[in-house]
């Protein structure tokens, strides 16, 4: 699983505008938009994928996420069985 | 005398200050473990400021869990009264008993500093006493404190007269230069400033001890201001003090 919590759109992103700023100086004019967030990684055990995708939906609402100001992307993708057991 | 129980999370680093604030105002103060299931026999609670659980993941988010947020809500709902300062006011909004987040300040900056506040309502617990507009200098401490929330919870904000306290000079980008809000009920309130630091003129300012005082005489059990006017709680108590 991985989930990318980023700050929801409309909300001030002091850090992405910051290195935003700070890129024409090393010689990257044609950046825009940079946006800052944090990833977490983890794995879940569960029958199928909407299953998994249920469970982590509910995750980021109640914990990883402050759905007053953050939006999660959840991409999941099929662990090694032999790591599933 | 009114006994205020003070939680101590693993991180917080306020909860002394206000305990030795509340106590040389005259009231009564404790600590309480985050780890306990229910309050004791206290009139109020305040959640200090510090680093609740090391601010890991967002400010307040793992500290809404502790066990005792869950007695703390039953309190609240009670009518007790509920103080979050700082770090305390990011925990009560994560644990939604009050409305919206407070974000990283604008210009990415940690803000040590007194500053000028407004007091707007008075109908919290915190401020009953003090004068609609009066002028407190108080200082702050925190990255995370630029309060937000969306357009329609703003409205209902100030419909409901809930902004309790706005900064003079705005320091960290606030919505409409939101300080401190109440609960709708106004018993639960949360502010970034620490009135606990202002609690003596020795300190620089004795302006906090204003806002200590209101809790210390609003804070009257069982379920003072649930449904009550506060300013009548608060002359009921002031009557009852000077008889």
């Amino acid at each position: 699983m991985l989930v990318e919590v980023s700050l929801r759109p409309g909300i001030a992103d002091p850090q992405g505008a910051t290195i935003e700023r700070s890129l024409p100086a090393l010689g990257f004019e044609r950046v825009s938009g940079v946006r800052t967030g944090k990833a977490i990684r983890f794995s879940i055990d569960a029958d199928d994928e909407a299953g998994a995708r249920g469970e982590v939906d509910e995750l980021c609402r109640r914990f990883l996420t402050n759905p007053v100001i953050e939006d999660a992307r959840v991409t999941l993708a099929a662990a090694d069985q032999a790591v599933r057991r | 005398m009114t006994r205020v129980g003070v939680v101590l999370f693993p991180g917080s680093n306020c909860e002394h200050d206000v305990v030795e604030a509340v106590r040389a105002l005259g009231g009564e103060a404790d600590l309480l473990w985050h780890g306990a299931t229910d309050v004791g026999p206290v009139d109020a609670v305040v959640l200090p400021g510090g680093f609740a659980h090391g601010d890991y993941l967002r400010p307040g988010a793992i500290a809404r869990f502790s066990p005792i947020m869950a007695a703390i809500e039953r309190f609240a709902a009670d009518g007790g009264a509920v103080i979050g300062i700082c770090n305390g006011f990011q925990i009560l909004t994560e644990a939604r008993l009050l409305p919206g987040a407070l974000q990283k300040n604008r210009g990415l900056t940690f803000l040590c500093m007194p500053v000028e506040l407004e007091v707007c309502s008075t109908r919290s617990v915190l401020t009953w006493e003090v004068a609609p507009g009066q002028r407190l200098r108080i200082p702050i401490n925190h990255f995370e404190g630029n309060y937000t929330c969306d357009a329609e919870t703003l409205s209902m904000l100030k419909a409901e007269d809930r902004v309790v306290l706005r900064y003079v000079d705005n320091p960290n980008g606030s919505v409409d230069r939101i300080a401190g809000i109440c609960n709708a009920e106004g018993n639960v309130v949360g502010l970034m400033p620490h009135p606990e630091r202002a609690s003596d003129v020795l300190l620089g300012s004795a302006d906090g001890a204003t806002l200590l005082r209101s809790l210390l005489g609003t804070a009257v059990r069982p379920s003072a201001l649930a449904g009550t006017d506060v300013l009548a709680v608060g002359a009921e108590v002031a009557a009852t003090a000077l008889a």
